[in-house]
């Protein structure tokens, strides 16, 4: 492969399931942060 | 309404048990045979290593922030699209029956290519296509004759079209929880198990590197064509199951308190990180079959039904362990498009449901059995191909394409529901919707979507699509895609049986000192 195709590959893997990684993280997260809801009820 | 006899209702309706069974669900839905045949030549065609500018952005400024309108419709509203719709405002109930009759027009044709590639997988064991693969499809195989249509039955494709048909009613039956939710807990892990090893075998194939080269080399040049972006978003567009009633179906499912904005999130990326996996695989494989055949990558590329049917039984047939691909790739078809199917299909059961209140089993029969027979009537036969690349050629574009655009206009600029959207989205969501979102949502991804639905116009009319016959064309294309325009704003008309089904549910009350809050 050229180094060109290799640099792009790898920039595709990072943003695409780099991407999926931080999207589950701040999901996980996001579990533990108070909802707007959870904060109405502690008004 | 008291919370109890809200969660009866919705238990009533179906629900998913849990945020991760809903999140499987839709990548079930989102991930079907086009991350597998289509990105892969797409990402190709246009430009390669640097198709993945164009392709972000179209992800990130119109694929997720259509992905959470649809969400945003459905969770909030907790209804099928009809009834989404009808409850922002009953003159839109007809583009939720425009989204059914178009997700019912796919079921039918969609359990027909699920039924090869489950032929093919065993195809696969014994090389059946011998060193002839597109000879076999569409003689032995498929027996085509000539584009027209012909009522002689092909038992080696009526089989499996019912077997698929049959696995697909007793899902339906089981329901949301038990059947769409638990088929997608065990198929998505599966599907990627199997796809990630299909993808290790064929990285260790020679000639692989071509292939990716061929793949990853970027065409900085194809940045300035105005026909990469279209492709890029319409890629985005289509893969990812939006606009029209999929992801406002599954989303009504869901516990009132889920993060849609972040599970969104992970939809939308999951989506795509899986198209790159895809087009690893597939490209490795091109590259082998190029390098076996002492051809350049450019003469092996290919997709859709020649990439899948042709090329890849080329491939199984000359690699090492070639039958351990072809059950790991049409498998993994299999897998793909079944938990679409199923998706696209419960789009019309919720729907006959919410309308009629009826069971689910009454629903799921009634719905999954008349689109069986009408499945087998037309594509079981000899003449079944042709009838099913215009349908889907058509639907796709004048169908989905057109009935996302209209009711994504509809939606922002006449009942101007975005404000609402974007306020029931941001009570759980862990990610605000603010002004970013309803601007992307009613002006970037309208043009873009508007864009190309005109580029596929004009070219439509200038060239008869693949120079099939022209009653054809009216017929199963244009005659299709207008006939369930037609078919919405009339089932809008009905009544729905429970007089009360229009309102919305209140949304769980808390009392504070300073008063109820919503």
């Amino acid at each position: 492969m050229s180094f060109e195709a290799i640099v792009m590959m790898v920039v595709a893997m990072v943003i695409l399931w780099g991407g999926l990684v931080l999207a589950l993280l701040n999901l996980r997260r996001s579990d533990n942060l108070p909802t707007e809801d959870d904060a109405h009820r502690d008004l | 309404m008291s919370t109890t006899v809200h969660e009866e209702a919705e238990a009533k309706r179906g629900a998913f048990s849990s945020r991760k069974v809903f999140m499987l669900a839709a990548i079930g839905s989102a991930v079907g045979l086009g991350n597998i045949w289509r990105f892969p030549y797409v990402a190709y065609e246009n430009g390669g290593g640097s198709f993945l500018v164009p392709y972000l952005i179209a992800l990130l400024a119109a694929g997720i922030p259509f992905l959470l309108l649809d969400y945003a419709l459905g969770h909030r509203n907790r209804g099928s699209a009809p009834l989404s719709f009808a409850r922002l405002s009953k003159g839109a109930e007809g583009l939720g029956w425009w989204q059914v009759g178009i997700c019912f027009m796919i079921a039918v044709y969609y359990a027909a290519v699920i039924a090869w590639a489950l032929r093919y997988t065993f195809f696969s064991l014994n090389e059946a296509w011998g060193d002839d693969p597109e000879g076999f499809l569409f003689g032995e195989f498929l027996q085509a004759g000539e584009p027209g249509v012909d009522a002689t039955v092909v038992m080696g494709v009526l089989i499996p079209l019912a077997l698929v048909w049959l696995a697909v009613l007793v899902v339906m039956v089981l329901g949301v929880q038990k059947g769409i939710g638990a088929t997608n807990v065990v198929f998505i892990p599966v599907l990627f198990l199997a796809f990630a090893a299909l993808v290790v075998r064929s990285l260790f194939l020679p000639g692989a590197g071509e292939g990716l080269d061929a793949l990853f080399t970027p065409n900085w040049s194809a940045l300035t064509d105005a026909g990469v972006w279209a492709a890029a978003f319409g890629q985005i567009f289509f893969s990812l199951s939006v606009g029209f009633g999929i992801m406002i179906t599954y989303a009504s499912y869901v516990g009132r308190k889920t993060d849609m904005t972040g599970s969104g999130l992970v939809v939308g990326f999951a989506n795509s990180g899986f198209e790159l996996l895809a087009g690893i695989g597939v490209f490795a494989a091109l590259g082998f079959m190029a390098q076996a055949n002492n051809v350049a990558v450019d003469e092996v590329a290919a997709e859709g039904l020649g990439l899948a049917f042709v090329a890849f039984p080329a491939i199984i047939s000359e690699a090492p362990a070639g039958a351990l691909i072809g059950v790991l790739f049409f498998g993994s078809l299999v897998f793909a498009g079944l938990t679409s199917l199923i998706s696209v299909l419960e789009v019309v059961v919720s729907a006959v449901r919410d309308k009629f209140d009826m069971t689910r089993r009454g629903a799921a029969l009634a719905v999954t059995i008349p689109s069986a027979i009408l499945s087998l009537m037309f594509f079981s036969t000899t003449s079944g191909v042709y009838v099913l690349d215009i349908v889907d050629h058509f639907i796709n574009r004048f169908g989905i394409l057109l009935v996302a655009v209209v009711s994504m206009v509809v939606i922002a600029w006449v009942v101007r529901a975005l404000p609402t959207l974007a306020g029931h989205m941001d009570r759980t969501g862990s990610i605000p919707l603010g002004k970013w979102w309803i601007a992307l949502i009613s002006v970037v991804t309208p043009i873009a979507l508007v864009y190309i639905l005109v580029r596929e116009l004009i070219d439509n009319i200038k060239t008869p699509y693949e120079g099939y016959p022209t009653w054809m064309l009216l017929t199963f294309g244009w005659g299709a895609a207008a006939a369930v325009i037609v078919f919405g704003f009339l089932a809008a008309r009905s009544r729905w049986r429970d007089p009360d089904a229009l309102t919305l549910p209140q949304q769980d009350t808390i009392t504070t000192t300073k008063g109820t809050v919503r």
